[in-house]
């Protein structure tokens, strides 16, 4: 009876944390459309979207209608599943990465200790990446089943872009990983609370997983898979309505993803220095880990549009030259200078 | 070769250093110019609540004047037709009746002027052409419809309101303030 009990409280914890983070992940990704058109707006010198509601704070809102009350259109020779499977795949991928952030510390409800935290697994790190590595067969898919040209060129570049640039994510990780010495984010999270961030042990670790995280997301510099002037509208130039819609969305959840995947890696999760450890009662401490991770998150967010309105789009060859020809071997040399280092340290710095 | 300026520059082929390709100097360089535009003043003109102000030379809607008692000045000679090089002004005249001294100037008068607002291309000629002074071109320009027809001005489209009954419309409509005259309802 007793487990029983227990089983079910687990079980709605947890389904109510699913809930609310894929709605928190939702609700962020509209308003980061809106975000992103602002900060555009404010970095050219114009107001940006200012009719609908105060500031034009409902414009998303109108957005999501706009698309939702389109017409949807299946191309008569697209390959109906897989054009249809393709948005949904990508904001599957896009949306299953949140389950292992550590969104705060532990509350406490009603007598059982509650971990912000989908699901604690041990190889956080990895599933991230398995996961992530899946979003790119969304816009496979989709770019394939679409029967153009456009598209599939689109999606062709959309899957040699992810394989060279996880590879160079990968490597920087690893440096990571024998800094920290676990897999799992929560530990990450709590080595580096009252402690000094990751990301001072790892600066170019940091750089490179940033810059790749930039050509994961697919955006600019790295957006070639929707280069308008190229590939009219990219891989999902066939795509209409809501289908058009989930791919957008999860563009801006992959942001929003690998944004709180770098605060939790290199800048201390849900820490805020010289405060969090101090803080006595759990409660509290949950509640500032939540506001300053997405601080953070925000912050990072504001850095990917800021990057975005700045550099214009690298030429296809550059960017695989980049990817593996300064990328890869920054992060092999990065590997290995950590790694020396790390094994001098356990030899207490003798040779 | 000899340079026109002193200002000429010979361009730097130099291979790029490894720290050049990570392009990351120069990015950050472009970043600090994009982030210092946040704190630009914005040009930008927000329409409905501010307008910009026309030059007072501007060409836009049609106006048929009155004179101060209230009188239509156009005599449909049909001038402003004829310069119109879009043709887009058409009239019929008619002859003035006994009692009528108060409505028209002349002894012949416009019964139907129209001018259709898609062919005009606002230059202005029948303005220049016009000898009675009868038309000009206002500082408004024409609103947009969802309807062809409606863009066939008519007379009563046009005409500015009467000085003897409603002397602020016909002042407004002449002079400081033009921007509500012209607006059809
Ligand atoms: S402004 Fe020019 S085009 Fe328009 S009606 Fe007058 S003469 Fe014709
Ligand atoms: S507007 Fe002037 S030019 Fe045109 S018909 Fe009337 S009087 Fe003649």
């Amino acid at each position: 009876m007793t487990i029983l009990a227990l089983d079910w409280f687990l079980l709605i914890e947890k389904l109510i944390l699913i809930a609310v983070i894929i709605f928190a992940s939702l609700g962020v990704a509209l308003y980061t459309t809106f975000a992103e058109r602002k900060v555009a707006a404010i970095l050219q010198d114009r107001p940006g979207p200012n009719r609908a509601g105060p500031f034009g704070l409902f414009q998303p809102l109108a957005d999501g209608l706009k698309l939702i009350t389109k017409e949807e259109i299946i191309p008569t020779h697209a390959n109906k599943w897989l054009f249809i499977l393709g948005p949904g795949l990508a904001m599957t991928a896009a949306l299953m990465t949140c389950a292992v952030v550590p969104w705060g510390g532990t509350i406490d409800v009603m007598g059982h200790k509650v971990d912000l935290q989908i699901a604690d697994v041990n190889i956080g790190i990895l599933y991230v990446f398995a996961v992530v590595s899946m979003g790119v067969y969304g816009v496979m898919i989709g770019g394939w089943a679409s029967n153009n040209k456009f598209s599939l060129m689109a999606s062709l570049r959309a899957a040699s872009q992810a394989i060279s640039y996880e590879l160079a994510m990968g490597l920087s990780l690893i440096a990571l990983l024998m800094v920290t010495g676990s897999l799992s984010l929560r530990t990450i999270v709590e080595q580096q609370v009252g402690h000094v961030w990751n990301i001072v042990y790892q600066p170019v670790g940091f750089l490179i997983f940033f810059i790749c995280a930039l050509a994961e997301c697919n955006r600019t510099p790295f957006d070639l898979p929707e280069a308008e002037n190229e590939l009219n509208f990219g891989y999902h130039q066939e795509y209409s309505s809501m289908k058009l819609g989930f791919y957008l969305f999860s563009e801006y959840i992959n942001m929003f993803i690998s944004s709180t995947i770098m605060a939790t890696m290199f800048f201390g999760g849900y820490d805020l220095p010289f405060v969090t450890s101090h803080l006595s009662s759990p409660g509290t401490a949950a509640i500032v880990g939540i506001v300053v991770l997405m601080a953070k998150v925000v912050m990072f967010i504001f850095l990917f549009m800021w990057i975005r309105w700045t550099i214009p789009r690298f030429r296809y060859d550059q960017l695989m030259d980049l990817g593996w020809k300064k990328m890869i071997p920054l992060a092999l040399a990065n590997m290995l200078v950590t790694g020396f280092i790390v094994l001098l340290k356990q030899n207490n710095w003798h040779f | 070769m000899q340079a026109l300026t002193n200002r000429a520059k010979q361009v730097d082929r130099a291979p790029m250093t490894f720290i050049e390709q990570l392009y990351l100097w120069n990015i950050v360089k472009g970043m600090a110019i994009t982030f210092m535009h946040m704190f630009k003043k914005q040009p930008t003109i927000r329409y409905p609540e501010q307008k910009r102000e026309f030059s007072s030379v501007f060409r836009g809607l049609h106006v048929l004047n009155r004179d101060e008692e209230g009188k239509e000045r156009c005599t449909a000679c049909g001038l402003c037709a004829v310069a119109c090089p879009a043709e887009a002004i058409t009239m019929e005249a008619a002859e003035r009746l006994e009692g009528e001294e108060n409505l028209y100037r002349e002894e012949k008068y416009a019964a139907k002027y129209e001018i259709n607002m898609l062919r005009c291309i606002f230059c202005g000629l029948c303005e220049e052409a016009c000898p009675k002074d009868a038309i000009y071109l206002s500082e408004t320009f024409t609103p947009a419809d969802f309807n062809r027809k409606n863009f066939i001005y008519k007379k009563t489209d046009l005409l500015i309101p009467n000085p003897t009954t409603d002397a602020q419309g016909f002042a407004a409509a002449k002079g400081v303030k033009t921007n509500e005259i012209g607006l059809k309802n």
